[in-house]
């Protein structure tokens, strides 16, 4: 069986000592219900590829939902810090729950706080932070993702009204979505809607055959003539810099996920390689396996320090989409390297879903995609560094 | 309704047990804390009972100043006050001595219903709440696995391999807390944020000798190591031979 129930996140550098009180007991309180109430459920959910949706108003209870919204919203008025180690927790779980809760956040909750109307806000930001309505965000297309500037869907304005026309692909919980925020190209640039579940011509099939984030629903977003008012557009995000604000709220999360996914992997090695006796020793008493677990331990501790500098920088206003980009990069990319390793030293019990490291390891090649691939941030990076765009 | 929950701070079930140098007690060093699992009960039924008759829920431990951070976690959760009777020799202290001072405080605070947990569960003593009942005169009703209160009184259930019993006591009352009683909730972010505004009071201890004086405390003898008799069906009839012959069960 897995060992989730005995976890001990890796601090080797005593970095508990630089977190508030209340800071740890929010990580503390979501690592406890990740443990008791999400990971019994983890390896079916993967399986049988679906979300469990049964938990959502728990989530909403806990707060997870916009928690750094204010609570005139909804919200529960969290700081940055806070909100990414509820990131990193809920990765602990799963990458899938992480990026329901990302996008219904980050995504959802974080454009229509920004661009949203008052109207916009006071309607959707309680509903959303309450569970009682689900909201996805399409940007990415079939043959658009890494350039999203580039995208073919369109809104044309008739009147009071606004008409959109095309497909949005891989949009994270579309088929289950009561909103969506759909970005679309206006004649005076991109826009973004909110569109209802239910529209005329708006349907969301759900993509399946997936072997990553198998337990996060995944969809296709058809707009065929879908009529909106324009009370559904999101009146103060004009630009694709409107969409690219929300993704940096969200790579700011994945940054602290990849952590929670990778001291998953890391512990249940540890634990693995302990007690697994090969030739009369257990595994952890070969050199091999210290050796990766000491290079392991090590990337994670550098991780660590990165968000934490990171979550500091933003909680001081001084974060840049720069510094996002460097921490998404790093701690994904980490995560991914460690979860390969730790997969590697359960031996066969590592391709097993009844233990952890390959369920993260499927995860980590989405998340490495999604919300910027890693050589898209390499070269955001390099652009930082040298002043020179290098993306065409 | 004034609610009392009596609450203590534990070592985490990972700690490994050392016998101090002094051969009387344990050895602290390096241990990490948790609220006692029973205890979490009595918070939860304390806040339940609040949620039907209204009131004030107040957390109320005894030992060092850093149990803050379990009784924030009670704060969070929605009780209203926390209470620390500071005592840095607390878990020397005997379960006598440690339920005269809790007394105390809790008849300055005044209270309809107090809960604690059945039993802590580092000593494993299951006596202060009953001594609580006996100092403040209060009724008591042990190992409650099933309550339901009214604004004068109750009926509890309890249970054991014999049964189950239930029985009505008027209120004051003492209630320790038994598994399968509720389900403890979470403490929601919204809650965390809430509790920093709210105070923990710390007050010395009153001071009360021990009564009882701990002589030695050992280690329990390492187990024999144990012994397989074979794999599947196959080592049925070896197994019935050893349980015959050696364990003299059968
Ligand atoms: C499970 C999952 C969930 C998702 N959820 C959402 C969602 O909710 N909403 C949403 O809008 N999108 C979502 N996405 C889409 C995701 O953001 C895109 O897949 C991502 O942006 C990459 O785009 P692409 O797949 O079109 O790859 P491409 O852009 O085609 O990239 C293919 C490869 O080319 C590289 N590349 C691209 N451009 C350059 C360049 N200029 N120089 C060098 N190399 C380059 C990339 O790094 C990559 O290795 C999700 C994706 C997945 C897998
Ligand atoms: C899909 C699948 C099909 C299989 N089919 C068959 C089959 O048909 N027949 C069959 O007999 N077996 C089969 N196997 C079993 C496979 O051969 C074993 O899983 C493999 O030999 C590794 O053994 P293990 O899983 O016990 O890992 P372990 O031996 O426990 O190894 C765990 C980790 O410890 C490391 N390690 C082990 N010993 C040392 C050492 N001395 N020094 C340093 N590091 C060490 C390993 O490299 C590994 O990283 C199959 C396995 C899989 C996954």
């Amino acid at each position: 069986m897995g060992s989730y129930a005995n976890f001990r996140q890796l601090d080797y550098f005593q970095l508990d000592d630089q977190f508030s009180e209340d800071e740890l007991m929010v990580r503390d309180t979501v690592r406890s219900w990740v443990t008791e109430r999400y990971l019994p459920l983890a390896m079916e959910h993967f399986e049988n590829g679906t979300f469990p949706m049964e938990l959502v108003p728990e989530l909403a209870e806990l707060g997870v939902f916009g928690p750094t919204t204010p609570t005139e919203y909804g919200g529960a008025g969290l700081n940055s810090v806070a909100y990414g180690l509820i990131c990193q927790e809920l990765e602990r779980g799963d990458s899938g729950l992480r990026s329901f809760v990302s996008v219904q956040g980050s995504l959802v909750m974080y454009p229509i706080f920004a661009y949203g109307s008052e109207e916009q806000k006071r309607r959707w930001l309680p509903l959303l932070a309450s569970g009682k309505a689900i909201g996805c965000f399409g940007l990415t297309e079939p043959d658009f993702g890494s350039n999203p500037g580039g995208m073919l869907t369109t809104a044309v304005k008739k009147g009071d009204e606004w008409v959109l026309n095309g497909r949005k692909m891989w949009i994270t919980n579309g088929t289950v979505s009561d909103v969506a925020v759909v970005w679309a190209r206006a004649a005076d640039g991109v826009r973004g809607f909110l569109v209802e579940k239910g529209a005329p011509g708006f349907s969301a099939p759900e993509q399946k055959h997936k072997f990553s984030l198998r337990a996060s629903i995944t969809s296709e977003l058809v707009l065929q003539d879908v009529v909106v008012k324009d009370s559904a557009r999101l009146p103060n995000g004009n630009g694709l810099k409107a969409p690219l604000g929300c993704l940096t709220q969200a790579r700011y999360g994945i940054a602290w996920g990849g952590l929670g996914a990778a001291y998953a992997c890391f512990d249940e090695a540890l634990q693995y390689t302990k007690a697994r006796i090969v030739f009369d020793k257990p595994v952890a008493a070969y050199q091999i396996p210290q050796k990766k677990l000491a290079d392991m331990a090590t990337q994670i501790t550098m991780g660590q320090m990165l968000a934490l500098r990171l979550g500091r920088l933003k909680d001081s206003g001084k974060m840049t989409p720069s510094h996002v980009s460097m921490a998404k990069r790093n701690n994904v990319a980490m995560a991914l390297d460690v979860s390969r390793v730790c997969r590697d030293m359960l031996g066969a019990n590592g391709i097993s879903l009844e233990y952890q490291v390959g369920r993260h390891l499927c995860n980590l090649e989405s998340v490495i995609t999604y919300e910027g691939t890693h050589d898209i941030h390499t070269l955001a990076v390099g652009q930082e560094l040298t002043g020179i765009a290098a993306f065409r | 309704m004034k609610i009392i929950a009596c609450v203590k701070r534990v070592p985490t079930t990972e700690v490994q047990a050392k016998v101090a140098a002094d051969g009387k007690s344990i050895d602290t060093t390096g241990f990490e804390y948790m609220l006692s699992f029973y205890d979490d009960l009595a918070v939860e039924e304390a806040l339940k009972a609040k949620e039907k008759h209204g009131g004030e829920v107040t957390v109320l431990t005894l030992g060092p100043s850093d149990a803050s951070k379990e009784l924030r976690e009670a704060l969070a959760k929605g009780a209203d006050k926390a209470v620390i009777l500071v005592d840095p020799s607390w878990h020397t202290r005997d379960a006598r001595s440690t339920a005269k001072a809790l007394a105390a405080k809790i008849k300055e605070l005044g209270a309809d219903v107090v809960f604690t947990g059945r039993v802590a569960t580092d000593r494993d003593q299951s006596s202060v709440g009953p001594m609580l009942a006996a100092y403040l005169g209060m009724s008591c009703v042990t190992d409650v696995v099933k309550l339901e209160l009214a604004a004068n009184g109750g009926n509890a259930q309890r249970e054991s391999e014999a049964g189950v019993e239930t029985l009505s006591f008027p209120l004051p009352a003492v209630i320790t807390c038994d598994k399968g009683l509720n389900e403890p909730r979470y403490a929601g972010l919204k809650g965390i944020m809430a509790a920093k505004k709210k105070t923990i009071e710390e007050v010395p201890a009153q001071d009360v000798p021990n009564a009882s004086q701990v002589l030695a405390v050992e280690l329990p003898p390492a187990r024999k190591e144990g012994r397989i008799v074979g794999e599947g069906a196959a080592a049925v009839p070896a197994l019935i031979a050893a349980l015959k012959n050696e364990a003299k069960v059968l």
